[in-house]
């Protein structure tokens, strides 16, 4: 699409661009080679110098256990986030559509977990879950189920799960909403004419007319999970123990910064740029076929 | 009208015992950070903490404002809010004037401008923070506002916005402009901008929650406790080895870090869900 009606220049357009493509250039451009040539060297253990060593530091990656392995703690995390936060979300939503009146009282109660910080969200579930004073805990205790997510991997994954889908479930809560109130009642009301019982109506009409909103928040969620979270494995569980919620986004930012090994930081990098290249294709792939409907 | 659907009776009050159930538990996470910070330490260190409020509110608040634990909590609110309205104005003065350039002017290189602003969609500080932080420090911008807030705003999010909405803007307005004889900086400020003030405030919203929950960059590049944003200077209050955290201010200021944010999405609750979905489009 472009305009018909244009004004005249070349100094004034280029002058009101240059604070976007300068911040641009500096901040993220040259950052971003800089990541891609850092990426093809390893600096010697003084700091004083790099040795180019090619595709080494991602042959020496993709050789490391522990790299590969935060591969798929990443996958774990971001899939149970994903399905955890959509799920209670589209729950909470279908329960809402029902109601005549009354459920833009149940979303105002419902939104405002979004605007909890990742990080802050991750100091409240760390004090609810703390192995010494937390409240949880002490019920769990009670119950007789001893709690540790500072020594149990699994434990500590279940924590930044929930922790992490919790604000989550707002933002879904929000688009399944509205998909579902978008979807008009005639045809709903024609399939319980029929006869169709709710679970009925849901399964063959409302689900498939909802596909859009849910695939949608499918990819927004796993890039959230992927890229947004680093807050709340700082604050519980600092990505123990023993590495057992290493995310990817966490490991470039231990091993860069608390290693100090910027070649496999680099190199880590440069591999999360692709993902999110693959990720944002696929967004755009979306956004191409909602056009189209 | 949907009757027809669910008739009122059992099924209507288990819709409504469902959500309050889900509200309670969504809620329940706040409820115990605000009462931890209405209790003494005492209360807490000796589980089961209590689960209604306590008498400790001021005492908790004021230590946390005016103390804290390695800096005020007070100038940790005003860092926060520096860098989430320079975040904000930033993003949107920027986007505005690229926008309005990509929109209303022919030049050459401008699909190259295009595709450079555009290729920044979607990548997150969180991928470039090596080279990026060396950048920084580089320029001597460690605990500094300019620091915090300029690698921030460079993203694309919104000039791809203002561009689809500047594509909506009626051609006759620019013609008008222009038989009057206003220049292309005329036409901007006083029909453009004003036109969009919606766009504006929508977007006002998303990325003030995004520059206030912003956790990984001031972690960085703020090591000068002073310069801390609320939402990282928490997790610095954690004592490191075995002593026992100051839960009361700890959750005390856990609170203060929420409230701007959800003011904003309660108090601007249209804009903000105008917002999100515009700028997930």
């Amino acid at each position: 699409m472009e305009k018909r009606v244009t004004f005249k220049g070349i100094w004034l357009p280029l002058l009101l661009l240059a604070p976007q493509v300068l911040v641009t250039a500096v901040f993220f451009f040259y950052p971003a080679g800089q990541a891609i040539w850092q990426s093809l060297f390893i600096p010697d253990p003084f700091g004083l110098s790099m040795q180019f060593v090619g595709l080494g530091n991602f042959e020496y990656l993709f050789g490391n256990r522990f790299y590969r392995a935060s591969f798929v703690t990443t996958a774990i995390f971001s899939v149970s986030v994903t399905v955890v936060s959509m799920g209670i979300a589209l729950y909470l939503a279908v329960l809402a559509d029902r109601l005549i009146k009354g459920s833009g009282t149940y979303r105002t109660l419902l939104i405002w977990p979004y605007a909890v910080a990742p990080a802050v969200a991750g100091v409240l579930w760390l004090f609810m879950f703390n192995t010494r004073i937390g409240v949880v805990t002490w019920y769990l205790g009670q119950l007789g189920y001893d709690w540790n997510h500072v020594l149990n991997e699994a434990e500590a994954m279940g924590l930044v799960v929930v922790a992490s889908s919790w604000g989550r479930i707002s933002y879904n809560f929000l688009f399944f909403l509205a998909g579902l109130q978008a979807i008009p009642r005639s045809v709903i009301e024609a399939a319980a004419i029929d006869g169709a019982r709710f679970w009925t109506r849901f399964r063959t009409i409302v689900w498939p007319l909802l596909s859009p909103v849910t695939f949608f928040l499918l990819v927004v969620n796993i890039v959230y999970a992927f890229f947004e979270t680093f807050g709340v494995i700082h604050t519980i569980t600092g990505g123990g123990p023993q590495q057992a919620t290493t995310i990817l986004v966490y490991k470039v930012y231990a091993d860069g910064f608390v290693g100090q090994d910027l070649g496999s930081s680099a190199a880590q990098s440069v591999i999360l740029l692709f993902v999110v290249g693959i990720l944002t294709v696929i967004q755009f792939k979306y956004i191409e076929r909602k056009v189209h409907y | 009208m949907s009757g027809m659907v669910e008739r009122r009776g059992v099924s209507h009050w288990l819709t409504h015992a469902g959500l309050i159930l889900g509200v309670l538990v969504i809620f329940f996470p706040i409820w115990l950070a605000f009462v931890a910070s209405t209790v003494s330490q005492q209360d807490i260190v000796r589980p089961p903490m209590p689960l209604l409020p306590g008498d400790q509110f001021y005492e908790n608040y004021r230590r946390a404002l005016v103390a804290g634990v390695n800096a005020p909590v007070a100038w940790m609110l005003f860092n926060s809010m520096v860098m989430a309205m320079g975040i904000a104005i930033g993003k949107i003065v920027i986007s505005l004037l690229s926008a309005f350039a990509i929109v209303y002017f022919r030049f050459p290189g401008r699909m190259l401008f295009f595709w450079l602003i555009f290729l920044t969609l979607m990548l997150p500080v969180e991928v470039r923070i090596v080279p990026t932080y060396e950048v920084i420090a580089g320029f001597g911008m460690l605990n500094s506002y300019t620091g915090l807030i300029l690698p921030l705003i460079a993203s694309a999010t919104a000039t791809f916005l203002f561009r689809q909405f500047f594509l909506t803007v009626p051609d006759e307005l620019a013609e008008a402009a222009r038989v009057d004889g206003a220049g292309p900086m005329r036409f901007f400020v006083d029909i453009l901008v004003p036109m969009s003030r919606t766009n504006i405030a929508a977007l006002f919203v998303i990325l003030f929650i995004y520059g206030w929950n912003q956790y990984l960059w001031p972690l960085l590049i703020t090591t000068d406790p002073s310069m801390n944003t609320i939402v990282m200077g928490i997790r610095q209050m954690f004592p490191s080895g075995d002593d026992l955290a100051d839960w009361p201010v700890i959750m005390a200021t856990s609170i203060l870090a929420m409230l701007p944010p959800v003011i904003v999405v309660i108090g601007m609750q249209k804009l903000f869900i105008r917002g999100l979905v515009d700028s997930e489009k």
